[in-house]
């Protein structure tokens, strides 16, 4: 047997050529890191997050905590996170609800709710969603009055309308007193809490005073009531086959427990209404429409993609299963919940992933309409102020990739439990 | 294969240490373009045309230094850029100027270099006939649309802090995007440098109902900047914008410059290299004063075609006149 030169060992060509493309691979970082730095003290700027401590001295314009201008960079940071984060949960929540509907809707016997699904899905898709979060804050700003005419919402306004029409029904021999009675009820009702107009929705902001405490806490003790009742109706009916009405009484007990503990300490929570007072409301508490309008985008944007998974998740389901399930006598609605869905879910929850993480990196295009998202005010305003590019992108880069592995990692956890659990 | 790992890792290492060498007038010549950093539309400042062709003040400035280096206006490519954006294409090499209606501040001199002041410029309002507001003062409780990534987001901040008023930003991408959605009703306001708001006001579909308040809230003095580090180029840029305002001073303009040429006078000898290298010393070549006047104009042309009265900005030159009639438009003299 002739011996091979080592060189000729594919076991040693292997790792030698792994090797090589290891060391181009961290000879080029350590390269770029050097001369990034060179580059960059060549142009007087000095690397560090020093930067952070320093005021921002600008304004935003949604700030779900409390943030002024003598504020630091940190704390735009956080503001921009959260207003980030807010959007990203709850567009994921509408979502996957618009998305569930649409994509079951789509496989409907019910000819006209199928093509329009599949109509929804076709147009939405296929247009750029930059574009469609455009056409919504425009749609959004046009479509509502300026603060003077803003719409309200309430008792007030309707009472005035009925005392309007029976004042134009005078003419046809009505008497006055009615309308006279309605505008009076329209008085005793006093004005509407709520507001719309084009600088958003405007509602009422709860103030908590003392023994607040109490009805949060009677809240959450709702909570745990409901998890409770849930795998107690569950036990029992796997027992007796009994059925519990677990959601209405969820309802009732969420509601009911909060309202009660803030009745017996003396109504603790007290509301400040909005007031024209200017060019704006003041006081109360407020939905600006550019999230509205990112809101909406993404939702029906990211919604027409799940409804494809869903609809892929329950054509993979075998025919035969809900054939078996109908000739057990279930109903098409429980054939549905119970036996096409739980298998759907383990085709639908790795894409469904992608569609969540997918939501959550499009909400960085709210720039385009000024909801002021963590690439806004911080990759955005920041970064232009401070000159500190690579730190802040570096951040901003660190801050989606956790977001990112944090979702993907909730939904593994999911995947993991629903999985099929094979027979040995 | 390993040599094509070599090469490409070669290939990286030059591409970016290519930006540390600091020769920029160099890479222009052997270019044979200037590459400039403009904004996204701005009416008088930087705008293309139905063409395509780009207009305005800071272009013209791009187009004088092409006309100084070159001998040809056209020799420019201009980068749209917005806002929030600009610095970053400067800084990496990807454009020689930015000329983009940009403030001077002392925290954006310490990272780079302003040449000078080709506007000056103070940040303003425009709101609606309607409201009936006749001052800034009477904004309080005002949303005010503003574009992000400028001073104006900072001076507003600071306006109404000092006059202990209530107000809400929204800050926008674009110029466009800001404008829209002042226009739609989203803010009471808009803020921008007052000359901005001339040209933005031109994109209104109802101009006359809006008015741009009185009140200048803040020095803009908006300049063309280069990066640190490479001198003799902030010199040929900075010596442009000189050339320009000395040619006015002296009264030498695109119609006059044949018969200055002739002038006996020893400054206007001086200046279009007639008498003496000042241009050599500089790094540019001896006429590029002739070059940049027959080319593009003086100062005072540029400044009347692009945003003076005959315009359609129709913005009367204020504090932009020369010293010598009244402005603080100064250039130091080529001698």
């Amino acid at each position: 047997m002739t011996k091979t030169a080592f060189y000729n060992n594919p076991r040693f060509r292997s790792a030698f050529y792994q090797l090589l493309v290891l060391a181009a691979v961290i000879w080029f970082g350590i390269e770029f890191a050097i001369n990034a730095r060179a580059n960059l003290e060549a142009q007087n700027v000095r690397f560090g997050f020093r930067f952070l401590n320093d005021p921002a001295s600008f304004g935003i314009s949604q700030t779900l905590i409390s943030y002024s201008e003598q504020d630091t960079y940190t704390r735009v940071f956080l503001v921009g996170l959260l207003n980030t984060l807010l959007v990203s949960v709850i567009g994921i929540i509408f979502a996957t609800i618009l998305g569930f509907f649409i994509g079951l809707a789509r496989l409907s016997p019910n000819w006209l709710l199928a093509r329009l699904a599949g109509g929804y899905v076709e147009l939405i898709r296929n247009l750029p969603l930059l574009f469609q979060i455009l056409f919504w804050y425009v749609a959004v700003l046009l479509a509502m009055p300026s603060p003077r005419q803003s719409l309200g919402v309430g008792l007030q306004p309707l009472f005035l309308a009925a005392a309007d029409g029976f004042a134009y029904l005078q003419y046809f021999g009505m008497p006055e007193s009615i309308a006279q009675w309605w505008r009076g009820l329209a008085e005793w009702i006093g004005p509407p809490a709520v507001y719309i107009n084009n600088r958003g929705l405007i509602m009422p902001r709860a103030i908590f005073g003392e023994g607040s405490g109490i009805v949060v806490a009677a809240f959450a003790l709702a909570i745990f009531a409901i998890i409770g009742l849930r795998s107690w109706a569950r036990r029992r009916q796997d027992a007796t086959g009994k059925l519990f009405p677990v959601l209405w009484t969820s309802l009732v007990l969420l509601i009911g427990l909060p309202v009660l503990a803030a009745l017996a300490v003396g109504a603790p929570v007290s509301f400040e209404a909005p007031e024209l007072r200017g060019f704006n409301f003041v006081g109360g508490t407020r939905v600006i429409p550019e999230f509205t309008a990112l809101l909406v985008a993404l939702t029906t944007y990211t919604a027409a993609f799940i409804a494809e998974v869903v609809r892929a998740g329950v054509l993979a389901v075998p025919k035969g299963q809900t054939e078996a399930a109908m000739a057990l006598g279930l109903r098409r609605n429980t054939t549905l919940r119970l036996v096409v869905i739980p298998q759907a879910m383990r085709v639908i929850i790795p894409p469904l992933t992608n569609q969540y993480l997918n939501l959550t990196k499009n909400s960085t295009l709210a720039v385009a309409i000024g909801y002021p998202d963590l690439v806004a005010v911080f990759a955005g305003t920041t970064l232009n102020q401070t000159h500190q590019a690579i730190e802040i992108i570096a951040i901003t880069m660190a801050v989606y990739l956790a977001i990112s592995l944090i979702t993907s990692m909730a939904m593994n956890l999911y995947n993991a439990r629903i999985r099929l659990s094979e027979r040995v | 294969m390993k040599r094509v790992i070599g090469v490409l890792g070669l290939a990286l290492a030059i591409g970016l240490s290519g930006q540390a060498d600091a020769q920029t007038l160099k890479t222009v010549r052997d270019r044979g373009s200037l590459v400039c950093g403009v904004s996204q539309g701005l009416p008088g400042f930087s705008n293309p045309d139905d063409k395509g062709n780009w207009t305005g003040l800071d272009v013209d400035f791009c187009r004088a230094i092409a006309a100084a280096i070159f001998n040809d206006p056209t020799k420019v490519k201009f980068t749209p850029l917005a806002a929030k954006d600009r610095f970053e294409p400067l800084r990496s090499g990807e454009i020689d100027v930015l000329s983009r209606n940009t403030t001077w501040t002392s925290s954006r001199d310490a990272v780079f270099n302003f040449v000078g002041v080709v506007y000056y410029d103070g940040q303003g309002f425009m709101v609606r006939k309607a409201l009936k507001v006749n001052s800034a003062l009477e904004l309080n409780g005002a949303s005010v649309c503003a574009q992000s990534g400028t001073t104006t987001e900072l001076n507003l901040a600071d306006y109404f802090r000092a006059n202990n008023m209530k107000y809400e930003i929204v800050a926008f991408g674009t110029a466009d995007e800001t404008i829209k959605a002042y226009e739609s009703g989203r803010c009471d306001a808009f803020t921008t440098d007052v000359s901005q708001l001339y040209s933005e006001k031109l994109k209104l579909s109802n101009a006359n109902d809006h008015v741009i308040l009185p009140e200048v809230i803040s020095k803009e003095p908006l300049g063309p900047v280069v990066r640190q580090g490479d001198d003799q180029w902030f010199d040929v840029v900075k010596w442009v914008l000189f050339g320009m305002l000395n040619a006015e001073e002296l009264g030498v303009s695109s119609k006059t410059i044949d018969e200055a040429l002739k002038s006996k006078q020893p400054e206007i000898r001086r200046m279009l290299g007639l008498d003496g290298t000042h241009g050599e010393q500089l790094g540019l070549p001896r006429d590029w004063v002739v070059r940049i006047v027959r080319h593009v104009g003086n100062y005072g042309e540029i400044f009347e075609r692009n945003v003076g009265t005959s315009s359609r900005l129709g913005i009367s030159r204020g504090l932009n006149r020369l010293w010598t009639k009244g402005g603080i438009q100064y250039a130091p003299p080529i001698r």
